[in-house]
């Protein structure tokens, strides 16, 4: 078995509301997935499927290798997961739900939950309601880290950390990534996150799947910005198939151009004379903008 | 205090259902005591010998106080005296909803940081709950004079009700400043209630007999405002009473205000244990921590409620013994010892009715769970649906049957002389009819779980049928919908096992079907 999650074709509908509308997730075993998308894209709802705790209405899904929704119990017994906004019994320590939690799943590491304590640096003796968002995200984070489990699925785990806990989950993360046999599905808006943890990404909106693959296959489909100043009239550049949003002011232009009219661009700006250039590589906020968008204008 | 306004109008917004909704179905019920009492009794004679019988009944008097007149106006208010407890009820509840409840759920920092005082929530959420209870009032008065009863006395009706709201409209404003939870300040709130309620009851029943303890009911505010006695002395010393306590909780309620930080009680958080101990691993360990503080909390009334029921019992038993006018009444009605039976068997049924509310209570514990989260966090483990749901009914099914077993042996131990067996045994036959209604909060959580308010429906109808059933002289088939109605009516009645097990039957198929429905639908809906 080479895929921990296999969705194909995913529909959910609550009443009128179409919240998947034929999404597809593929995971493999062993790597870290990034699950992006604008709020309300459907991720909560595409983990919540794959939970057992919602009934999807078409396509097919599977988790493990089996039925999310008729095998459940079994499947949890095998995963672990971290909801995006944690909720703690108000009367329970942070450590006793740490315990319960790992308890219910099958089972708990005491000394990797003792290091992860030391780690996220989190006093396991307060009560539920006390504890802040980011201290209820550190519960949920070692419970689920602490568990010897093949897959954890992680909806927004870092939200409310402070930028320190916020690297110590990326280097825990870091290190379930170099064991090579855990599988982890990560929903996050931290694109610096998603850039150093994850193999390969999918970005879904409206509940369907708009792009899915490594990092390094998305750069391709973007731009690079280019400042230059020339040494002549820019003749014909400004109309060449892959450049946008040219600008000129007297001998400097700047323009955006597609990666695979980089070169015909270039060649352009060299036959007219280059007396400087700026390359700006695409970055991921571009990337992921370009993505969220592009379904809007559709 | 700046602000004060707006939140009213918010208060109102939110509450645009629930609060025309209790003013005024409450506020009207007096009414419909007014036509059945003068379908029932259409001669003054029958009026005064059925005041006569009833005064002396401790099993009425205990559910509605004392009674001192004959005349229509007396009979209808003493016949509403239950009334000023579940006005009370809705006050508390809503001054807690508007105060603690918002602050738990953190949308008064949301509202505290906007140009509001620190005043304004409590100020407003008092103002509009006093107001509330005063408009009820009205709608009684100006019933009761719509049905050409007395001004005075009408006035003075209105106001029992109108107090009874205010007074505990300030002790949710006190309980909410205490707890760092809405469910803490409730709780309190309510114990104030009961205990309000049970020293009401205890002074007016030894009233009935010897006296030494009927000063009881002066300490209760839920006394006082029946002492209001309208139609009859009038009084309206109680009255001021009632109101100088609104006064003083709700200032002391502002002042605990300003002693607190935002978010918190008086009472400290303390830390807890680092790692959970050995039982809290399962389901059902898991469900042991949840309902363990309602389960003492219920344990510990309903012990206060036998030992109270149990010591009203020798009340009884005397004033039926006497060579009174009332002893031959009560001999007509079958001598005292079925005086004492009927007696025991009507409170096993209010008792059993009371636990309900609890079972109902349990079970949607459930939907809490499933509303704040920690369902999706259990369930995302190994453990299945049915895991989940049984470990809390376990609790709400088994948990009426620890109180009632309590009750019944409190009520035993108070009242010696009865059979220990019949008196406990009367008790717990109210099981399966308890089962019932905790079956029917099943189903609505299971098939219908954002109208799982809907599970207070059945107990409601139940109280409704208890409290109106023989006034109204209503058909069988009526009666008949309450399980109440079946439990066999021990002491003194037959202990036949069908309805029993008819009950049972019942019970644990809406049960499955409600689980059933758990376990085919999403979560959290």
């Amino acid at each position: 078995m080479t895929e921990a999650i296999d969705a194909t074709g995913l529909v959910k509908r609550f009443g009128k509301v179409t919240a998947l509308d034929g999404l597809d997730l593929h995971v493999r075993t062993g790597e870290v997935h990034g699950f992006l998308g604008p709020n309300g894209a459907g991720k909560t709802t595409t983990i919540r499927i794959l939970l057992g705790l919602s009934r999807h209405n078409g396509g097919t899904v599977s988790l493990l290798g089996g039925d999310p929704w008729s095998e459940a119990t079994e499947l949890h017994k095998r995963l672990a997961y971290v909801p995006g906004d944690v909720t703690l019994w108000p009367a329970l320590t942070g450590g006793e739900v740490i315990d319960l939690l790992g308890r219910l799943r099958g089972g708990l590491d005491t000394t990797r939950k003792a290091e992860l304590l030391e780690r996220f640096q989190l006093d396991p003796r307060k009560k539920g309601r006390t504890y802040s968002k980011g201290n209820r995200q550190k519960v949920a984070l070692i419970a689920a880290l602490a568990s010897d489990v093949e897959l954890l699925i992680l909806d927004e785990p870092t939200s409310g950390l402070d930028p320190l806990m916020e690297e110590v989950f990326r280097e825990v993360v870091l290190e379930e990534k170099k064991r090579g046999d855990r599988t982890v599905l990560l929903s996050s808006h931290i694109l610096a996150e998603v850039e150093v943890l994850c193999d390969r990404l999918t970005i879904i909106r409206e509940g369907r799947t708009v792009e899915t693959g490594t990092l390094a296959d998305m750069r391709h489909l973007t731009r690079t910005t280019i400042q230059a100043e020339l040494a002549g009239p820019p003749d014909g550049l400004a109309t060449l198939a892959g450049v946008h949003d040219f600008q000129l002011d007297h001998d400097r232009v700047r323009f955006d151009v597609d990666t695979d009219a980089l070169e015909p661009a270039l060649r352009k700006l060299v036959a007219v004379g280059v007396k400087s250039l700026v390359s700006q590589p695409p970055s991921l906020e571009e990337l992921f903008l370009r993505q969220y968008q592009k379904d809007e204008r559709r | 205090m700046t602000g004060t306004g707006r939140l009213i109008r918010l208060i109102l917004r939110r509450d645009r259902v629930v609060l025309p909704l209790w003013v005024v179905l409450l506020g009207l019920v007096p009414a419909g005591y007014v036509a059945s009492f003068e379908g029932l009794f259409p001669t003054e004679a029958e009026r005064i010998d059925y005041a006569q019988a009833s005064a002396g009944n401790a099993g009425f008097v205990t559910l509605y106080g004392p009674l001192h007149g004959s005349s229509l106006g007396e009979l209808v208010a003493w016949r509403a005296g239950f009334q000023p407890v579940l006005v009370a009820l809705c006050a508390l509840l809503m001054v807690v909803r508007h105060t603690r409840t918002d602050e738990e759920a953190g949308r008064t920092e949301l509202i505290g940081a906007a140009a509001v005082g620190r005043h304004a929530q409590l100020a407003a959420a008092l103002i509009t709950t006093c107001a509330a209870s005063v408009l009820l009032g009205a709608v009684v008065t100006a019933a009761m004079l719509g049905q050409g009863l007395p001004a005075a006395g009408s006035l003075a009706f209105g106001a029992e009700m109108a107090l009874a709201g205010c007074v505990f409209a300030g002790v949710g404003a006190v309980t909410a400043q205490l707890t760092s939870s809405a469910r803490g300040a409730r709780t309190i709130a309510l114990i104030v209630l009961a205990a309000a309620y049970v020293l009401r009851v205890g002074g007016d029943v030894s009233a009935l007999g010897d006296g030494s303890l009927a000063w009881l009911s002066r300490l209760s505010p839920i006394g006082w405002v029946q002492h209001l006695f309208p139609y009859g002395v009038n009084d309206w010393w109680p009255a001021l009473l009632a109101l100088a306590v609104t006064v003083v909780t709700t200032g002391v309620a502002g002042l605990l205000l300003t002693r607190r930080d935002f978010g918190g009680g008086l009472l400290p958080a303390r830390l807890g244990p680092a790692s959970a101990p050995a039982g809290l691993g399962t389901p059902l360990g898991l469900a042991w921590r949840l309902h363990r503080g309602l389960l003492l909390g219920w344990v510990v009334g309903f012990a206060l409620l036998g030992l109270v029921f149990g010591g009203v019992g020798g009340s009884v038993l005397d004033i039926a013994s006497e060579n009174s006018g009332l002893g031959e009444i009560f001999a007509r009605l079958g001598g005292s010892e079925a005086l004492v039976d009927s007696y025991f068997a009507g409170i096993a049924g209010i008792v059993g009715l009371i636990a309900a509310c609890y079972a109902v209570q349990a079970t949607l514990r459930l939907r809490d769970e499933e509303q704040t989260g920690h369902a999706e966090a259990t369930l995302s483990t190994a453990v299945s649906r049915y895991a989940w749901a049984g470990a809390h009914l376990f609790f709400s099914l088994l948990g009426p049957a620890v109180v009632l077993a309590v009750e019944g042996v409190a009520v035993a131990l108070a009242y010696p002389q009865g059979d220990f067996g019949e008196i406990l045994g009367g008790t717990l036959v109210q099981l399966p009819a308890v089962w019932v209604l905790a079956a029917l909060a099943v189903v609505a959580f299971g098939l219908l779980p954002r109208l799982s308010a809907v599970a207070w429906a059945p107990p409601a109808l139940c109280l409704l049928i208890l409290l109106v059933g023989q006034t109204l002289q209503l058909d069988q088939w009526l009666l008949d919908i309450s399980p109440f109605t079946h439990t066999p009516k021990l002491p003194g009645g037959d202990l036949s096992p069908t309805p029993l097990i008819t009950l049972t039957v019942v019970a644990a198929a809406l049960t499955a079907v409600g689980i059933l429905g758990v376990r085919r639908r999403n979560i959290p809906d």
